[in-house]
């Protein structure tokens, strides 16, 4: 691959998956909201 | 009401399913077609920066405006709209969101179904030994419908029954019990599929398993940037049309699956994760299969010359060819897991687009869930058949074009009008920070104002009046020259006069080609059909609408009488 390609194809690619990964380790970080939340995952049956 | 059914299990399943509604065949097939004839590397700077202006923004919004309307008991965008402000046409407006669903899930469904049918004839060795001329051809024969290769009649017909059948099925399972369960099965091996795709081309070796070039020439040919192409207007174009296409933003699935979402809750960070994650399939995965497996075995010029025709021929009519040359075992495996990868991006998009009809019977009409799911299946099949019975005459060509391409723009630039300049900048500045998990830039609300609205009416505009051969400055001298402006074959307003089929039909008649003549006759005729049959259908659900206008309106005067 020539210089410039490579240059192109690692940039577009490093930022797209630092900023993936980040805002998912945000999304895994964020404190859970008090009940009734929007999820039924810890809902009372 | 919402019931318990009506809600997402968790937060990391919505932003899955809103990524799978995201991720498409177009990630796969659409965007590395598009990087290689809109100047290679140097694409993903308007890309990006389209994406930025315009695609974050709506999506934000979007998500704002689904949680706004869910808060008040709306989860399709005709109540949605409505709920934005007192005049009474926004929901007929909103219409679109219904809409656009229905008619892209007709013939999204029947590519979604090739894909099902492609993995079972690797799986069969129907591509065994067959040449790259052979495997296309039986692309040809396949959508004829003139041959069966499984001994079953009409095999596409019965392909896309099943397809729609299952789509339904989980659609009748619920948000959290059939589509958010499917994205969390089907995202995770997505990625797995696509990355053991992207090793398989990046490593491809000239001179081994019959590649004549190595993969990384194709990663080559697709990320070398040609820095000159930047100052064209329709590389821009192309960008913003990709990010459309890729987000699917402007079709009223980001308002239903958002309008499940509580006040107190984010959406902010969630629009942004499940954005991001669809970049990443589409830029890291997307880009590293089709271009260098294509390139390594046939070579740039060929593979040029095949993408004039989209990404759709390239996968279905020449993949299956070049998966062959791996041998019995690892070519199998890469045919399943690169149909099966598209399968898997379908289905989660399909799924998405039959939620707004969902929502919009149980909200309106009180059916339940399956009822509502298995309504959507039939009225998906009415309007699908005919873009599989006269495929050859345009007539998915057509649904895609007005529906799938056209009235995303106009349904967008709709909905950020109401939203920022209606409904107010202020107001929905606090709808979309209200919760949020994270802090969004100051600068989204100039760029939400004016930016994306402009870029928007530049692509609409854009779109409508795209000159000959996409030369914008040639076509500016010679209406200045007083020589008029030439439309392009596919501008909105060269299309609504059927410009290519005339053009066709004339060089038809120059060469006296009867057979051709007829069937263009007949081609246009069709064409007419369907754009008749697209306004019928719109018109009924804006017949819908008013009823389930006048329900409520009905109910409010008893519960005050009461």
């Amino acid at each position: 691959m020539s210089t410039s390609a490579l240059i192109m194809m690692v940039a577009a690619q490093v930022v797209i998956l630092s900023l993936t990964i980040y805002f998912y380790s945000k999304v895994l970080r964020s404190p859970k909201r008090e009940e009734p939340d929007s999820y039924s995952e810890n809902d009372d049956d | 009401m919402t019931t318990k059914q009506d809600s997402w299990g968790t937060r990391v399943g919505l932003i899955l399913a809103m990524a799978g509604n995201a991720v498409g065949l177009g990630n796969f097939l659409r965007f590395p077609v598009q990087a290689v004839q809109n100047g290679g590397g140097a694409f993903i700077i308007p890309y990006l920066v389209c994406f930025l202006l315009m695609g974050i923004p709506l999506l934000w919004i979007e998500w704002s405006m689904g949680r706004f309307g869910g808060s008040r008991g709306h989860h399709s965008t005709p109540f949605i709209l409505d709920s934005f402000d007192k005049r009474r046409f926004w929901k007929y407006l909103g219409v679109f969101g219904i809409f656009t669903n229905i008619v892209v899930a007709a013939y999204y469904c029947y590519i979604e179904s090739w894909t099902m049918s492609w993995v079972y004839h690797t799986v069969a060795g129907t591509f065994d030994g067959k040449t790259q001329t052979e495997v296309a051809a039986f692309f040809g024969k396949y959508v004829d419908l003139d041959k069966s290769f499984t001994g079953i009649p009409y095999e596409p017909i019965v392909f896309y029954i099943l397809c729609l059948a299952l789509n339904t099925y989980i659609l009748s399972r619920g948000l959290s019990g059939g589509i958010e369960r499917v994205a969390k099965l089907v995202m995770p091996m997505l990625v797995a599929f696509g990355i053991f795709l992207a090793f398989k081309g990046i490593t491809l070796q000239a001179g081994q398993e019959g590649a004549l070039f190595s993969g990384t020439l194709g990663l080559n040919f697709l990320w070398e940037p040609q820095f000159d192409s930047l100052g064209n207007l329709n590389v821009w174009l192309a960008a913003a049309g990709q990010i459309f296409f890729t987000l699917s933003v402007g079709m009223g699935t980001v308002h239903c699956y958002a309008a499940y979402v509580k006040k107190k809750d984010d959406i902010a960070l969630n629009a942004m994760t499940a954005g991001w994650t669809n970049e990443f399939v589409e830029v890291l995965l997307g880009a590293s299969i089709l271009i260098p497996i294509s390139v390594g075995y046939l070579g740039i010029d060929k593979v040029i010359e095949l993408t004039k025709s989209g990404g759709l021929g390239l996968g279905f009519k020449t993949m299956p060819y070049l998966f062959e040359q791996w041998g019995d075992v690892i070519g199998t495996m890469a045919g399943v897991a690169f149909f099966g990868l598209l399968f898997f991006a379908g289905i989660t998009s399909s799924l998405a687009m039959g939620s707004p009809w969902i929502a919009f019977m149980k909200d309106e009409f009180r059916f339940s869930e399956k009822s509502a799911s298995w309504t959507f299946g039939l009225v998906v099949l009415a309007l699908g058949l005919p873009t599989v019975f006269l495929f050859n005459y345009g007539v998915f060509d057509e649904y895609d074009y007005w529906v799938g391409t056209v009235a995303l723009v106009v349904f967008a630039l709709t909905e950020i009008i109401l939203f920022s300049w209606v409904f107010g900048l202020n107001k929905g500045w606090k709808e979309i920070t209200s919760g949020a998990d994270i802090k969004v830039p100051l600068i989204y609300r100039p760029i939400i104002q004016w930016v994306t609205p402009i870029m928007l009416i530049i692509v609409f505009v854009g779109s409508l009046i795209t000159p000959e051969g996409g030369d914008w400055t040639a076509s500016f001298q010679s209406m200045m020259h007083g020589d008029g402006w030439i439309l392009s074959d596919g501008s909105i307003l060269a299309k609504l006069q059927n410009q290519d089929i005339y053009h066709s039909l004339q060089a038809a008649i120059a060469a006296g080609d009867e057979e051709k003549i007829s069937f263009l006759n007949d081609k246009k005729l069709y064409v007419n059909g369907s754009r008749i049959f697209l306004t019928i259908v719109y018109g009924l659900i804006c017949l819908m609408v008013y009823k389930a206008y006048k329900n409520r309106k009905n109910k409010k005067t008893e519960e005050v009488e009461a």
